[in-house]
């Protein structure tokens, strides 16, 4: 019987509104007791947590590994090892891989290669459609027996009307959650930046906040009738924010995730930055206005989760005109220090309403073990310093990329450890 | 004049210019007109430099306008265009800028289709980089030809009227032109169908009318802008026609300016689209002349870009 205990934190679990120092026993890979003064007994090693922070494993529902078939950007190994040194054990990988994983082979794929490594674990979303063209339904119930958790057509939004109403009805078999990229194309077409007073002084075509809003509306009307459940992938807009407030109001199975670059950052970083193509992603950095409605929706209990959308890019790739760029950027090493230095610290949100955020919620949107350290969950715990000064150092990611717009960010609060299945992980191994 | 205030490595925009900045480039400009009217039409202010032309866009007047200028400041130009370029072969654009920065040019004069590539060019290679043109972004010597223009005919830019009309979203001319003329102290007014209005435009710092008429009243200067025609009878305006009715000037509108106020066009015209025949070939019409200043400006800025002013001073 292999056992650890992680003695002396602070433990932070949301799960059981749990905030106080002591210790937590993971035996055989399961959480087991969470208490005071806990004696290890013979065999056991012992994680020394005095001073840090003990919570349930944080789980990043939004990330791109890239394999297979991207394997020059990330791979399931440096994508896993890049979440354990950030914090994570475990990781929602999107299908836009190439072949896309819109059947068991690839879901099975991923899932071989994470436990082949063992940094984190990797909880596959499958595709709503074949090839993600947005015509045919994939066969959503062989991933789901491969272990897929969800299903979207990221990159791409799931953009026939009737598409959506149909996945939202099939996806009932397998209770799992459809997540939305929402984009109208007509809407958004050609744009690199949001619409608004930055792309006008800039010449930047626009991608406005009615092409996230519209579809998200769409697809609350139909939720209501069809059932399923219904998550928003990195909503941007003010407007979205609203509609999935009232959308949760009326009691529609309604969720949504925002990243902490929409959280932190505005428009005019594109002009800050002078065209810096870290600063482009999809959906585009918006105003300052809807960065505060995401922020009062972090408080006020609107929004469920946080995600990195993780979006490794090569460097060549990034270093072109701004207007050819790829969208995205890496998140995976920075997010927990970004939120614990620009969220927790100036009081917006507190401790426990980020682990919510960034682990509880998350497996409870994807139906996944952990997300509490509740005995008889995964001993998957994630440590951290709440304070300790970073400084962020792309050149330093276990990420293969170093496309973050947050380079040289000096931040309060730091990952330290991650245990995984009751396995203290080492991402410099 | 005091030139030795030009200490700029690049004119990427007039974003970023202090006033000072843009009169000593018109004052430069002014002194250079007299060139074009010497029978030899060439001085020998940057011989030994080399410029290089490089379009990725095409291109006829601008391109010909900054090559008179180097040709007549007796520079060693070099064109260099995506059509004949390795471009189209999938180099990229730092490639094609370290590869040009080999050969050590003095200065670089780009057009490109995306903002921004200007200032991209002009952080990785060291010589001067002018900015001909940036996708909607900015078209700086534009903007000062423009000025040169109106201060010819109005004596001053400060307390003028300026109307710009047209499809004021996807125009690099106006955003430079808004910039100039509203550090220079003039009141700018932009005009065109809600179709082709940007978001926030007011934040530009410009008064905003949806009339032709409105846009006009009491202006000194109405600037006509070219409306692109492959966008006609798609999403932004249904017909050639329609737009002509709508924001086209005649000289029957023209009469809701102010006495002696002047047309401008930056070209190519659409005749009978944005603006009547009879107009762009009246009394008003300075179209012309912006083409004649055009090269004036070049040649100053070209010569205030590569330093040969302070070897001077």
């Amino acid at each position: 019987m292999s056992k650890l205990l992680v003695r002396g934190g602070r433990v932070v679990d949301p799960s059981q509104g749990l905030d106080a120092v002591c210790d937590v026993l993971i035996e055989d890979g399961e959480v087991t007791r969470v208490a005071e003064g806990i004696r290890p007994g013979r065999y056991a090693e012992i994680v020394d947590a005095e001073g840090l922070v003990v919570t349930p494993g944080l789980i990043d529902m939004h990330v791109h590994l890239r394999e297979p078939g991207q394997e020059y950007k990330e791979t399931v190994e440096t994508g896993t090892r890049a979440a354990a040194a950030g914090g994570f054990t475990a990781v929602a990988p999107m299908p836009n891989t190439d072949p896309v994983n819109d059947n068991r082979p690839v879901t099975e794929h991923m899932i071989k290669e994470a436990t082949r490594h063992g940094y984190a674990r990797v909880w596959p979303i499958g595709a709503v459609s074949v090839g993600q063209m947005g015509e045919q339904l994939a066969e959503i119930g062989d991933m789901v027996d491969a272990g897929a958790v969800a299903v979207t057509d990221d990159g791409h939004p799931v953009y026939d009307a009737e598409l959506m109403r149909r996945v939202l009805e099939y996806s009932r078999h397998y209770d799992v959650a459809v997540i939305q990229h929402a984009e109208d194309k007509d809407l958004s077409g050609g744009g690199v930046m949001h619409e608004g007073e930055w792309s006008t002084k800039l010449g930047l075509p626009g991608w406005p906040a009615a092409a996230e809003e519209v579809v998200v509306a769409r697809d609350l009307v139909l939720l209501a009738t069809s059932g399923g459940r219904y998550h928003v992938a990195h909503l941007s807009t003010a407007g979205s924010l609203d509609l999935v407030r009232q959308g949760k109001a009326r009691g529609l199975p309604v969720t949504c995730e925002v990243t902490p670059h929409h959280l932190l950052l505005t428009d005019d970083a594109v002009a800050e930055t002078g065209f810096s193509t870290n600063v482009k992603m999809n959906p585009p950095l918006r105003s300052e206005a809807d960065r505060q409605a995401l922020l009062a929706g972090l408080a006020d209990g609107t929004v469920d989760a946080i995600a990195s959308d993780h979006a490794p890019h090569h460097a060549d790739e990034k270093d072109v005109e701004f207007s050819v760029a790829p969208f995205g950027i890496v998140g995976l090493e920075t997010t927990l220090s970004l939120c614990l230095d620009r969220l927790v610290r100036p009081g917006i949100i507190d401790l426990s309403r980020l682990i919510e955020l960034l682990s509880t919620a998350p497996a409870r949107i994807l139906k996944v073990p952990g997300g509490s350290l509740a005995p008889g969950s995964p001993g998957d715990v994630t440590l951290f310093h709440p304070t300790k000064p970073i400084r962020i150092n792309a050149d330093r990611f276990r990420s293969k990329a170093r496309n973050t717009p947050f380079h040289s960010w000096n931040l309060r609060g730091r990952a330290v450890r991650t245990i995984v299945g009751g396995r203290a992980v080492d991402p410099a191994a | 004049m005091t030139e030795s205030t030009w200490t700029r490595k690049d004119l990427l925009g007039i974003a970023q210019l202090e006033p000072s900045e843009i009169e000593l480039i018109l004052d430069s400009a002014q002194t250079f007109l007299e060139v074009a009217r010497r029978p030899i039409k060439k001085v020998p202010t940057l011989r030994g430099k080399t410029v290089v032309n490089l379009f990725f866009e095409p291109s006829t007047r601008t391109r010909s306008s900054f090559e008179i200028a180097e040709k007549r400041l007796s520079a060693d130009s070099l064109n260099f265009s995506s059509s004949s370029s390795a471009l189209v072969k999938g180099e990229t654009l730092i490639d094609t800028a370290l590869n040009l920065q080999a050969m050590a040019p003095d200065l670089v004069v780009i057009r490109h289709g995306h903002p921004g590539v200007p200032q991209m060019l002009a952080e990785r290679i060291e010589a001067g980089v002018i900015n001909a043109g940036d996708g909607a972004h900015e078209h700086p010597t534009q903007a000062l030809l423009d000025a040169l223009t109106i201060r010819q005919h109005k004596g001053r830019l400060a307390g003028l009227t300026v109307a710009i009309i047209g499809d004021i979203e996807h125009s690099r001319v106006v955003r430079s032109n808004i910039h100039l003329l509203t550090k220079m102290g003039a009141t700018v007014r932009v005009a065109g169908p809600r179709t082709m209005m940007p978001a926030f435009v007011e934040r530009l710092g410009v008064e905003v009318a949806y009339t032709l008429e409105e846009a006009i009243a009491g202006a000194d200067v109405v600037m006509m802008l070219r409306i692109q025609l492959e966008r006609q009878g798609k999403k932004l305006f249904p017909s050639v026609r329609e737009y002509f009715q709508l924001f086209g000037l005649t000289r029957e509108r023209l009469k809701a300016a102010r006495r002696g106020a002047i047309v401008m066009h930056p070209g190519p015209m659409n005749r009978g689209v944005e603006i009547a025949s009879d107009v762009a070939d009246g009394s008003s019409s300075v179209i012309l002349e912006q083409v004649a200043n055009g090269v004036a400006v070049r040649m100053a800025v070209l010569y205030l870009l590569s330093g040969m002013h302070r070897e001077a001073a």
